[in-house]
């Protein structure tokens, strides 16, 4: 009887705790703001989950702080406990249960994996490419024009096509809850569907590298109209026919370009790489010792092949290698799209020869 | 004094570190004369060359430390006799220095430089956390944090390995009445391999760091500053250790134990050891093929992982963790078994369901193995593959679960003491950190959950709190506890107690900050946060949990060293245990066992009047008088 009296005053403490916990989780354990529709199952996951840990967390301390405090001996008090050893039907029983559970837990896991990741109807792509260390999107429904903050349409699953340029990045959006890696040499998927107006932050959420910190890029949800407009604003942009080499330079340095902007500034601000402010006729120093000034094969070359001529204080290997297949790619496609031979690199010089 | 420093001077270490910087200085001059030869200028830092002196550095320091000077005799046809106690000439002290081949002596090697490393290790996270206390760049560029986050990881888990190792050499052979390991020469290796990977992974601190953390991810390790190859080859030498020391512990246990000791009356923390020695010595080559061609990757232009060359970078993270993950056991099991075999002994009770305790431990190790996946649920793998692996890692909590019950179980009506003494303390506060490392993972387990929390803090809370109830807790109650066994001294209570009262608390503290802000958006690996997360108060809160725990250490670390001296010469058995190694002196004789013992009951029968565990084999065989 006593033994049971036990039982009964645990059961009521680990009742009171669990309902304490859960309660104190939603201050101490908080989400983010849902806003994509699949935040919504998630979070009834997140809620199972949260009782889940407050039962078992419960259950455990109670009983062991219970055993402490209430069985504990004096310090007199050097005889032995009760000579029990075990119970094979309480073995079974604390197999079985959590066994039943984790595995219902998982169901439901699959259930609403299989809910978040099925396609949808009236869905929309658009290519995200990660290099270290910025983002760029590029819109093939919409007239294939490429930008660099992430802009949405809100209550519409977008189906995001990912790679990586050079090292794995992942995306992650908090709000949306949902995250996918951005995999060099492979395409992979995500979908999410926002749910509501507002601008939020995209942070690389896989170790790129030196400023894996600083990988970040906005993502702004606007109404059908908003997107719209943005999209006509953006394909109302020139063609690069039409624009002048100084421009189209200004625009491979972006991120929506070939990303130079990641590592070379524009006003003299320091960087991982040096920047592009006066560099043009600039004596510069090598760190093999050597000088060279700043023309255009030197430019050319490093480029296309960074590590030849590594400025002193700049480190080698941290710039892509495979810009001129990039260049080259890009190239054919303006030739296919627009019918004219445009030069990148040399665009670039004659944009770095303005930033005086 | 100047004697003192001689014996130092000319000891294994210091000879060995002599020859690692002969070895690596050879290896290197060899690659830079080729080049010569060919006309070719070397740099002052070149990889292939810092490739190839790291592993003739690591020849140098074994040949010159002398752990291999025996084999190298039987090669040759020389026998040579096994060496006991203190080199010729030389105290007793010397030999922790030396190459020694007690396991006792080993044992103590790998728990001194353990908590060394853990030290040096945690300063690390201590520098980088106090940069974290704040949004904005203070004291650290990106490059530097970088480098101490990765180095934090990886030193950690040299610790931890290092640790592991102390408690099985030292307590294994005592437990199951051998004299010493099956292998002791193997087992000296194992420890001294150690070491010069130790300084590899050190020294690539000081040529540039490196910026992939512990996990080392292609492409991004292809890439990464030359420290990268130095870790890799550190990391990789340190698989030895763990595969030669895994070894030698399965055949002692399998051929060494005392008679009468079957399977299922050896210590629990046998189990634990055999459960962690059958994932080390089965896992650790998996990752060294994935250090491997990381290596020949990044040096010799082999191409295994970069896709711009047809190679697969997914296929790294599948080696890595097929070994990694497996590896977070070998890091928990250990303390696990410590807290299985010391609730008995306070409780004063038996050890609650002790075959299901032992078998959960095997349970664990193999489902460790068919879990690595839920790495990469994020990796684009398909979801025919992510659901299976879900499934298999909700499996983990079974017999994670059955550990729990029988502790718990254990204590229930059993005689803990009303003021605890210190390892109870520590065993006590490891199962409530172990608990909040444990309950917080089926939710990283089950995908869409895991797609929020994956790569965040909450990661990064969910693994501290597993590595410091699994080991740390556990660990540092266990050295309390065989203290006096070690020393022969009993450690001072006092600061035994303040040491726990500050780390448990500061711990939770800092353990379920880390999951609060990453639930809230902060990413892993990251040098700076945005303010607009509004975590700063909770990142303050962290740092200074933080600092706590270091200092707690540090009074641990006074402990351990000043109680040798001045505290009071120890009780032979001060907690009135059953186990064998209570019932010598301590420290124990050089062989242990001057008289073998037989095993004669179950080894936690708290409870049960008149029985014991073990008697004297002599005592039996002597006629009896009436």
């Amino acid at each position: 009887m006593r033994r049971f009296r036990h039982f009964i005053i645990v059961a009521v403490l680990v009742a009171l705790s669990t309902v304490g916990l859960r309660a104190l989780f939603s201050v101490i354990l908080a989400l983010p703001r849902a806003s994509s529709a699949e935040a919504i199952p998630i979070d009834a996951l997140f809620n199972g989950h949260y009782w889940m840990i407050a039962f078992l967390f419960s259950l455990i301390m109670v009983m062991m702080l219970y055993a402490l405090f209430v069985f504990r001996r004096p310090a007199d008090d050097d005889s032995d406990g009760p000579y029990i050893h075990g119970n094979t039907v309480l073995e079974i029983g604390w197999t079985i249960v959590p066994t039943v559970v984790v595995l219902g837990f998982g169901v439901w896991g699959a259930i609403t994996l299989n809910d978040i990741t099925s396609p949808k109807p009236n869905e929309m792509t658009v290519n995200v490419t990660g290099q270290q260390w910025v983002w760029s999107f590029a819109y093939p429904e919409q007239g294939d024009f490429a930008s660099s903050e992430l802009v949405l349409p809100v209550d519409r699953t977008i189906v995001l096509k990912m790679t990586a340029e050079d090292v794995i990045h992942s995306f992650w959006v908090p709000e949306f809850r949902v995250k996918q890696d951005l995999v060099p040499g492979r395409e992979t998927t995500l979908r999410i569907t926002p749910t509501e107006a507002g601008e939020f932050a995209l942070r690389c959420a896989e170790i790129c590298g030196l400023n894996h910190t600083q990988m970040v890029a906005t993502v702004r949800v606007l109404d059908a109209a908003g997107f719209q407009a943005w999209v006509d604003a953006e394909n109302a942009a020139p063609a690069f026919a039409d624009m002048t080499p100084e421009d189209r330079g200004a625009f491979w340095h972006s991120a929506e370009g070939l990303g130079c902007v990641a590592c070379h500034s524009l006003d003299g601000a320091p960087g991982v790489g040096p920047t592009w402010q006066g560099l043009y006729g600039r004596q510069e120093e090598l760190e093999d010792g050597g000088t060279v000034t700043v023309d255009d094969p030197y430019i050319t070359t490093s480029i296309i092949d960074p590590n030849a001529q590594i400025t002193a204080g700049y480190l080698p290997n941290l710039m892509p290698q495979n810009y001129a297949d990039q260049i080259a790619a890009l190239e054919q496609e303006i030739q296919a799209a627009e019918g004219v031979d445009i030069d990148i690199i040399a665009d670039l010089i004659a944009f770095i020869k303005t930033l005086e | 004094m100047f004697k003192t420093l001689r014996i130092i001077l000319t000891s294994a270490l210091v000879r060995g570190i002599l020859g690692q910087l002969i070895g690596t200085a050879l290896g290197y001059g060899f690659i830079a004369g080729l080049r010569a030869l060919r006309g070719a200028e070397t740099p002052w830092i070149y990889e292939p060359a810092l490739a190839f002196g790291a592993i003739i550095g690591v020849i140098g320091f074994l040949i010159a430390s002398g752990v291999l000077t025996d084999w190298l005799k039987w090669i040759v046809g020389r026998r040579t006799p096994l060496r006991h106690g203190a080199p010729e000439g030389k105290p007793e002290w010397s030999r922790y220095f030396n190459v020694d081949y007690n396991h006792k002596v080993i044992g103590i090697q790998y728990g001194v430089s353990s908590l060394l490393i853990l030290l040096i290790g945690g300063i690390f996270a201590i520098i980088f956390r106090i940069e974290l206390a704040q949004t904005g760049m203070q004291w650290l560029n990106n490059n530097q944090f970088n480098t101490l986050f990765s180095a934090h990881g990886i030193i950690m888990i040299a610790a931890i390995l290092g640790g592991v190792g102390a408690m099985i050499n030292y307590l294994a052979p005592l437990m199951i009445g051998a004299s010493d390991m099956a292998f002791p020469r193997l087992n000296a290796f194992s420890f001294w391999v150690s070491v010069p990977a130790a300084l590899l992974i050190l020294s690539g601190l000081a040529v540039g760091g490196w910026d992939t953390g512990w996990v080392g991810y292609a492409t991004l390790s292809l890439r990464a500053p030359v420290g990268m190859v130095l870790f890799l080859l550190g990391f990789w030498v340190v698989g030895f250790s763990s595969i030669a020391g895994s070894a030698n512990l399965l055949v002692t246990v399998a051929t060494m134990r005392a008679k009468g000791m079957s399977l299922f009356r050896m210590p629990i923390f046998v189990w634990a050891a055999v459960a962690t020695s059958i994932i080390q010595l089965t896992a650790t080559q998996t990752v060294g093929v994935a250090l491997t061609m990381s290596v020949a990757e990044r040096v010799m232009g082999l191409n295994f992982f970069d896709p711009s060359g047809g190679g697969n970078p997914i296929l790294y993270q599948h080696l890595f963790w097929f070994y990694s993950h497996p590896v977070v056991y070998v890091f928990v099991l250990p303390g696990l078994g410590v807290i299985s075999e010391l609730l008995p002994v306070f409780a004063r009770k038996p050890l609650f369901g002790y075959r299901w305790v032992a078998l959960s431990s095997l349970g664990i190790a193999l489902v460790g193995f068919l879990v690595w996946a839920h790495h990469m649920f994020t990796s684009g793998m398909a979801d025919a593959l992510r659901v299976p692996f879900m499934f298999s890692t909700m499996l983990v909590a079974v017999p994670t679960g059955v550990k729990f019950f029988s502790w718990i179980a254990t204590i229930w009506e059993g005689k803990l003491p009303k003021n605890p003494p210190t390892p109870l303390l520590f065993v006590l506060g490891a199962i409530s950190v172990f608990l909040i490392g444990g309950v917080t993972g089926p939710i990283l387990g089950t995908i869409p959950t895991d797609l929020h929390l994956h790569d965040s803090y909450w990661v990064v809370g969910h693994f501290h709190a597993t590595m410091f109830g699994g080991f740390i807790f556990p660990f540092f109650g266990a050295l309390y506890y065989w203290y006096p066994k070690m020393t022969g001294r009993m450690y001072n209570e006092r600061l035994g107690k303040l040491h726990f009262w500050l780390m448990l608390p500061a711990f939770w503290v800092m353990s379920i900050g880390q999951m609060s802000v990453g639930l809230l958006g902060m990413r892993r690996r990251i040098a700076d946060y945005d303010p607009a997360l509004g975590i700063e108060g909770t990142q303050v809160l962290i740092t200074l949990a933080a600092l706590v725990i270091g200092w707690s250490v540090l009074i641990m670390l006074y402990n351990l060293v000043f109680s040798q001296r001045r505290q009071p010469v120890a009780d032979p058995n001060p907690w009135r245990s059953r186990g064998p190694e209570w019932q010598i002196i301590s420290p124990p004789p050089e062989f242990n066992y001057n008289v073998p013992f037989e095993v004669v009951g179950d080894p936690y029968e708290y409870g049960l009047a008149d029985t014991t565990y073990i008697r004297d084999v002599a005592r039996a065989s002597v006629p009896s008088g009436d």
